[in-house]
């Protein structure tokens, strides 16, 4: 990845109406990176998103462009160009106009509009709908127009606020494949925002994970599932059994009644800390063979898998195993060292991380009220 | 479901009755004594009559005082319904109340109103006088004849106006920014073309009352300034020619009809230029 910082915030912070929306943000943007802010509903991800966009100004800090100070440059001098959360295309131009329309601003020649947006729809696969009406496109089109539209004025970053939180599943995965391609083509920086942990892990060179107004990890992919830095984060991406725990050493963890070995060091001898162990890390082993043991709640079937939910010393821990057991059936499980990443204790700690209420209902629910935001 | 149909249809029928009594009817009547002379017998008679150069001065000038009084309207409406689109709702809703507020009040009375502001002793002649102007003739004017159009239908522009401005989705405007516009280009390339069915019901409600008013140019002329309305109005009150009232009637729909095909053209052609 290219070093070249193009954007960066320092400090800023924002308000509305008396309410903290974002806290002391720092955040640094490279160039031709994809990097995603993810969080939940009201997290200030839109927020930082609309900051670097132009339409909302900071209360304090800093936003820099190529190092030069911004917060009072209006979006339109902005060497940045958005996809809106709901397209926002101009209902009284067509395809063609709605593409064409920064360049008609800059009063382009008119054989350089053509070639530029015949180019634009060629890349968004829409070549043959010039002069459609934009009113009358399937959510996809419009998606894809509202793409070419942001991208014709060659911007050096595109935003991209829950592009395609509107559009159904297949839908989305397709959309979320071609947007990694057109970023890998243009080389453009983008900066996205969801709600969708998968869609962040799977588009991403970094992730920044949001909650309550403040970042609370940057990484890659990878990083930010291995390595969370807090029990929001290890909740918020994937599934995983959050369980208080001490460490007794470099190396040695106790949690569940029973120590362990992990590959963390640089506690302080004794420290309250979080442990997380994702569920596919878990091994389902006789009684005899295992770690620690408890009684089967609940086996469900996911196809890849069966998710099991087992009551060990009162803690819920969820469990993917290929292995079907039986509901009320006493099991060992056994845990690899590598399997256990330590965390320290954080304003989350607790919050997360048991699976004793855990419903997929409410995680549809949850889905809808953000689309809301 | 043939019986629904029937309360459908005796759902209807007040509205297809009111219709015909107050629509049909009175058209088929216009069409009658257009078309005939006193005997009853049919005659063109009617409508040559119209082309005496005091007539045709007439529609001229009807024709110019509406134009006139509507192209002001839509310079003044504008710009407030735009400001009262962008303020909060609740604010919109006190505002926009202000604005039919004159309206509650008889048409008659706010014209004579206006007779005595503009008055040569008048009360804005005596408030110039304080500072030694004037006094300046206003009434019996031109002028005062399209202000007393343009204040009685302003209110009908400012409100088709902003009903359609208040509904122009704000991430448009922010997308409009991002790609480039600068705050006028935003109001020309969006917010103009996305307002023009408001700026056509709005042109549509003042320059038809425009062109048929009657009362105001006799009072705010003073009668130097016949209009169509008071053409017509004189052969049947007082002239008593049924004919050639109908006649000018006739005429003026026609009037009306084509203003408003050649403006609806324009919108539907790509959305561009008005009037």
């Amino acid at each position: 990845m290219n070093e070249k910082k193009i954007i960066e915030l320092k400090g800023v912070s924002k308000s509305f109406d008396g309410e903290l929306i974002l806290d002391n943000i720092d955040l640094k943007v490279y160039e031709k990176e994809f990097m995603t802010l993810l969080g939940p509903s009201g997290c200030g991800k839109t927020t930082t998103l609309r900051i670097i966009a132009g339409f909302v100004t900071p209360d304090c800090g800093e936003l820099l462009f190529d190092g030069e100070k911004i917060n009072e440059v209006p979006p339109y001098k902005r060497s940045v160009n958005t996809v809106f959360q709901k397209y926002a295309l101009f209902p009284h131009l067509n395809v063609y106009e709605n593409i064409a329309f920064a360049l008609r601003l800059k009063k382009t020649p008119e054989e350089e509009i053509y070639e530029r947006v015949e180019e634009m729809l060629t890349m968004v696969n829409l070549r043959g709908f010039e002069k459609r009406d934009v009113n009358l496109l399937s959510g996809g089109q419009q998606q894809r127009v509202a793409i070419a539209r942001a991208l014709i004025n060659k911007p050096r970053v595109l935003l991209l606020d829950e592009p395609l939180g509107a559009l159904d599943l297949k839908l989305r995965k397709d959309m979320q494949n071609e947007l990694k391609n057109i970023q890998r083509k243009t080389g453009i920086t983008f900066i996205y925002v969801t709600h969708d942990q998968e869609e962040a892990l799977s588009m991403s060179d970094t992730v920044v994970v949001m909650a309550n107004g403040k970042i609370q990890q940057i990484g890659s992919p990878t990083d930010i599932y291995n390595e969370p830095e807090n029990a929001f984060v290890a909740d918020f991406i994937g599934e995983s059994n959050i369980i208080d725990g001490v460490m007794l050493d470099d190396f040695k963890v106790r949690f569940s009644g029973h120590e362990f070995v992990c590959l963390d060091k640089g506690f302080s001898k004794n420290e309250p800390v979080d442990v997380v162990v994702r569920p596919e890390d878990v091994d389902v082993v006789p009684v005899e063979k295992g770690m620690l043991s408890g009684i089967v709640d609940s086996v469900t079937f996911k196809g890849v898998h069966y998710e099991i939910i087992v009551t060990i010393n009162k803690f819920k821990w969820m469990i993917q195993s290929t292995d079907y057991v039986a509901p009320a059936q006493k099991i060992g499980i056994y845990v690899e060292p590598d399997a256990i990443h330590i965390m320290k204790k954080s304003e989350f700690s607790g919050m997360f991380g048991d699976y004793s209420s855990f419903s997929d209902e409410l995680e549809h629910l949850s889905d809808v009220t953000e689309e809301e935001e | 479901m043939n019986k629904k149909s029937l309360i459908q249809k005796a759902a209807a029928s007040p509205h297809i009755v009111w219709s015909v009594l107050f629509i049909v009817a009175p058209l088929i009547f216009v069409m009658y004594y257009a078309f005939t002379d006193k005997e009853g017998n049919f005659t063109f008679g009617n409508f040559t009559e119209l082309f005496q150069a005091s007539y045709l001065e007439i529609f001229m000038r009807s024709v110019c005082f509406a134009f006139l009084a509507t192209v002001i309207c839509l310079v003044i409406a504008y710009p407030i319904a735009y400001f009262i689109s962008r303020a909060k709702p609740k604010t919109q809703k006190i505002l926009i109340m202000l604005i039919m507020l004159p309206m509650w009040m008889n048409f008659l009375i706010r014209t004579y109103s206006w007779m005595a502001l503009m008055e040569d002793t008048g009360i804005i002649n005596s408030f110039l006088g304080i500072f030694g102007i004037g006094p300046v003739h206003m009434i019996n004017t031109a002028g005062a004849v399209i202000v007393g159009m343009v204040y009685n239908y302003l209110p009908y522009m400012i409100i088709p106006i902003h009903s359609v401005l208040s509904k122009v989705d704000g991430r448009l405007l922010e997308a409009a920014a991002d790609l480039g516009s600068n705050p006028l280009t935003v109001i020309t390339k969006v917010v103009f073309p996305l307002s023009i069915p408001g700026i056509i019901s709005g042109i549509t409600m003042v320059f038809v009352p425009s062109i048929s008013t009657f009362y105001i140019s006799q009072k705010l002329g003073g009668g130097n300034f016949d209009l169509i309305g008071d053409t017509i109005e004189r052969q049947f009150q007082t002239a008593y020619n049924y004919n050639l009232g109908a006649s000018m009637s006739f005429v003026l729909m026609l009037l009306i009809i084509i203003s408003m095909t050649i403006m609806n053209k324009y919108a539907d052609d790509d959305g561009g230029v008005i009037i």
